[in-house]
């Protein structure tokens, strides 16, 4: 149990590469952080160094309130879970979990104590035996779960735990990683490039990109109000709709010359860019009595069925745009339709990025 | 199966099995020979089935003629080849895989400095060097000594080379895991290195074992006395064409005892072997 | 992008690197460097005074008619038993390519010949062959082929170059068969369909995906050749008779250990030193467009 700080932490490896650039972090006791972002911003570099198996170019970690920076990984009281599981592979599952003990020259009653319990809790009883290369992906999951467990450490690591293993695994083991953080109550910080993984985890989700922090926040909070261009983008499948602006005669007009319909927007700077998750459109009415804010004609150009929702794809002038239909629809590519959102639904970026 | 005509694989197999004996032909003919009195041997040819001097022969090689090759019997020399093949092998994959593990998980200054100067010993066979390091020999005290006959052919960038490409293809979260596991470097490499490379050792032992075997070259410089000798430099100097005293039935049994024991080493682990010769030229 | 996972110790990949370094300046650099400096140095036969003479020992060599011989010799003694241990090898690999059953019969059975030593290779050989008691030497004799390796140079050749194929004809035969392995039965299924016939298969198809196998078997059969067959030379002929077998390789042991010219024994070394580094080379290229650096 602790707390984790990260102090202005960079990351500059030789070659002069900067992997992360001063990131201020504080994680609660108890809570999973997730760190989100795609490949090469900096995410796994932050956790690795959290785990002391990279060097701190600069900044202070402290686990528990003590500063960890020149100490080695087996002596910072963590546990991690790898990618590739990293299974000593000529080890059965058994010494695979009671490794680390040993190495911490526990007594042999405790260790078997230990791995007895974290077996049974991941149900894992039956395999104590077997080889890694004998078991499933799943089951290799569960052992590389079982190895950190068994440690009882104050902060638990996991690097991408779950993208070696099929979609429909995936989802089971969110959750029951989820339930597991949870009734250990151990601190951990998760890394993963799925953003829907990082939702449904996170009790913090912090979104990464080139080495910067872009976010910081509950996972609802980040989806409503994302701070950045880039979260804005990141977070939400299929992505929010970007469209750019540029100041129009009294209202603003997409930057391809397409007039924006509804009670328009008003705009104080030359350009920006307006954000519209797709499940926030909806179709207007055609006298304008919706009361939307903004409003689009657009053509179909596709759509997909996907059961309980379908996605239609169409061109506002030559901006894309998707939107989410409930149930299934009766459009046909070609279509003409004319769909808005109210002003709540509407994001605003600066031409930094930044939220408006 | 693009063929499947039984007259084509019949054909195969009559080439294989042509090839087979013409390749096992000498080996067999020399069987052959040494279950012969020397008489029969002296009047060739020599039949092609093996003879009834098959005990008597071996056990005058073995036991009877003590101190018949300048006064040293086969059992010394067959145990200085094994001793001198047995050190090498191992000393080559002690030192080349404490070599191979500094130079991958370890980064310090002048590391490829380092591989480099092991790999262009590559360039270096005794064969170029071997006056200048015959004198390293006497200067050092190294004739008539196992260690003289095995030091100078421990050195070897194959193996080192092998184990440095095997050690690359373990993943780094394996070295990671253990050090989160609180394994230090020595720990690593005890408990899960050397389990891992269990195949490639067992590989390059069987290598290494028939490479010093089968040495020649220097085995005849850096040994004088005759109970240093290995068994193939011996039976070199039992061989005399032009000596008509030759016991050549007695020659054709040392032939046998000394080609045996690499044949065995071959045939029982092959499986090692022929990973281990593919392995070490790639 | 994250570099290799790696322990931080200072000091221990040096102790680690220590017993292979020590051995390879003690017994590879040093005499190395030495037989560069000796190569430049001319000492009387009673090794009482030595002189520095520039590169007068190789242009001495280089113009010594036994040398230029040594070397005809050799290029004849490598390409022979390349050649007659590479086309029997492929050959018989391609057949064992075919055969399903007793595939690992065959190869146990045609691997030994590699556990021989080189020199007691040799002997085998020269038993067959010899002119008093060698049963094919008779039969050949019968057949009204006059046969002694010891008193005819071109026939001592061939006896050496057999002995020195007949051990590497494992060695090839293993790579190939693993050559034969690696190429797809698709593309080989393919060129079925297209309508070529067996030979034209072999010859379109597989023999040309071959060619790396091919190629490295090559280079590692001449190195073979030069270097490790020292012990067959040595233990069958001599060198001889009169010369016609002996190679680079022996030719400086003679000089440097039987007639005792150092300078000129060390000037050898230097340029087959320089042989190696070649081969070596050429080797190494093919390895590095084979192998991927991770």
């Amino acid at each position: 149990m602790a707390t984790v700080d990260l102090k202005d932490i960079r990351k500059i490896y030789p070659g002069g590469f900067e992997a992360v650039k001063k990131v201020d972090l504080a994680i609660k006791d108890g809570a999973l952080c997730v760190l989100v972002g795609p490949s090469g911003c900096g995410k796994s570099t932050l956790l690795r160094m959290i785990a002391g198996l990279e060097t701190i170019t600069e900044g202070e970690i402290l686990i528990d309130g003590r500063e960890v920076n020149e100490l080695g990984p087996a002596e910072r009281d963590i546990a991690m879970v790898f990618q590739n599981y990293a299974l000593y592979p000529h080890m059965s599952v058994y010494d695979n979990m009671a490794y680390g003990l040993r190495n911490r020259r526990m007594a042999k009653p405790e260790i078997d104590k230990r791995v007895r319990e974290a077996a049974a809790t991941l149900e894992l009883d039956h395999l104590l035996t077997r080889r890694p290369r004998e078991l499933s992906g799943g089951q290799r999951q569960r052992v590389a779960m079982g190895r950190a467990i068994v440690r009882s450490p104050k902060v638990f690591l996991f690097d991408e735990p779950l993208s070696n293993l099929d979609a429909k695994l995936r989802g089971q083991m969110r959750v029951e990683i989820k339930n597991l953080q949870r009734s250990l109550g151990v601190t951990s910080v998760y890394v993963t490039h799925d953003q829907l993984e990082a939702m449904t985890l996170a009790d913090v989700l912090v979104v990464m990109n080139a080495g910067n922090v872009e976010q910081i926040g509950a996972p609802l909070d980040i989806y409503e109000k994302p701070a950045t261009l880039f979260v804005a983008s990141f977070i939400g499948a299929p992505p929010m709709n970007l469209l750019p602006l540029k100041r129009g005669e009294g209202r603003a007009a997409l930057a391809d010359g397409t007039e924006i319909g509804g009670k328009g927007l008003s705009l104080s700077r030359e350009a920006a860019t307006l954000g519209i998750r797709p499940e926030n459109l909806v179709l207007a009415a055609a006298d304008g009595a919706d009361g939307l804010d903004a409003t689009f004609d657009i053509v179909v150009r596709a759509i997909e069925p996907v059961g309980a929702e379908s996605f239609v794809y169409g061109d506002a002038g030559k901006t894309r745009l998707v939107v989410r239909v409930a149930g299934k629809t009766i459009v046909e590519p070609g279509a003409h339709m004319r769909i808005g959102a109210s002003a709540a639904d509407l994001h605003i970026f600066d031409e930094a990025g930044k939220r408006i | 199966m693009i063929d499947n005509r039984p007259s084509r694989r019949i054909i195969a197999h009559a080439v294989l099995i042509f090839g087979v004996l013409i390749v096992a032909f000498p080996i067999y003919y020399t069987f052959v020979a040494s279950t012969h009195s020397l008489q029969t041997i002296l009047r060739p040819p020599l039949p092609l089935i093996p003879g009834s001097h098959f005990l008597e022969n071996y056990t005058t090689a073995l036991f009877g003629g003590i101190d018949r090759i300048g006064g040293v019997g086969v059992d010394r020399l067959l145990w200085n080849s094994t001793v001198v093949a047995v050190l090498i092998a191992v000393g080559k994959i002690f030192i080349s895989i404490l070599s191979a593990y500094a130079v991958v998980f370890f980064r310090f200054p002048f590391r490829m400095t380092f591989f480099w100067l092991i790999f262009i010993t590559l360039m270096l066979p005794v064969e170029v060097r071997i006056l200048p390091t015959y004198k390293v020999m006497v200067d050092f005290g190294l004739i008539d000594t196992y260690a003289g006959l095995t030091l100078p052919l421990m050195a070897s960038a194959t193996a080192t080379l092998l184990f440095r490409q095997f050690f690359m293809t373990i993943p780094g979260e394996l070295v990671e895991a253990a050090r989160v596991d609180g394994a230090g470097p020595w720990r690593f490499f005890w408990d899960i290195l050397l389990p891992l490379s269990k195949t490639n050792i067992a590989a390059l032992f069987v290598i290494q074992f028939i490479y010093g075997w089968t040495q020649y070259l220097w085995p005849l410089l850096v040994t004088n006395r005759n109970d240093m000798g290995t068994i193939v430099i011996a039976l070199r100097k039992m061989i005399s064409f032009a000596d008509a005293d030759t016991e050549w039935h007695l020659v054709m049994v040392t032939c046998i005892l000394a080609i045996l024991p690499p044949i065995l080493v071959v045939v029982l682990m092959q499986r090692w072997f022929v990973r281990g010769l593919v392995e070490t030229e790639k | 992008m994250a570099p290799r996972a790696i322990f931080p110790n200072k000091l221990l990949p040096y102790l680690l690197l220590a017993p292979q370094l020590a051995i390879t300046a003690i017994f590879f650099y040093w005499p190395a460097s030495q037989a560069l400096y000796q190569s430049l140095l001319r000492e009387d036969p009673f090794g009482l005074s030595t002189q520095y003479v520039g590169l007068a020992n190789f242009r001495h060599v280089l113009n010594d008619p036994n040398y230029l011989h040594s070397f005809q010799v050799t290029i004849v003694f490598s390409v022979a038993t390349a050649v007659l241990a590479m086309v029997p090898a492929l050959f018989l690999a391609v057949m064992a390519d075919k055969v399903v059953r007793g595939r690992g019969i065959y190869r146990t059975l045609l691997i030994w010949p590699y556990a021989v030593a080189p020199a007691i290779a040799g002997m085998l050989w020269l038993f067959l062959f010899n002119p008093s008691i060698g049963s094919i030497a008779v039969m050949l004799r019968s057949l009204g082929i006059y046969w002694d390796p010891l008193l005819n140079g071109p026939q001592a050749m061939i006896l050496v170059v057999a002995a020195a194929s007949w051990k590497q004809i494992s060695y090839n035969f293993l790579f190939f068969v693993a050559g034969l392995q690696a190429i797809p039965k698709s593309l080989v299924e393919a060129a079925a369909i297209d309508g070529a016939g067996e030979m034209k298969r072999f010859w379109t198809i597989i023999f040309p995906l071959l060619a790396p196998t091919t190629f490295f078997l090559l280079v590692i059969n001449t190195v073979y050749a030069f270097f490790d067959t020292f012990g067959i030379i040595h233990a069958v002929t001599g060198g001889g008779p009169g010369k016609a077998t002996e190679t680079l390789v022996y030719k400086v042991y003679n000089d440097g250990f039987v007639n005792l010219i150092l300078g000129e024994s060390a000037a050898q070394s230097v340029i087959l030193m320089v042989i190696v580094i070649a081969l070596t080379a050429v080797q190494f290229r093919y390895v590095e467009r084979r192998v991927h650096y991770g």
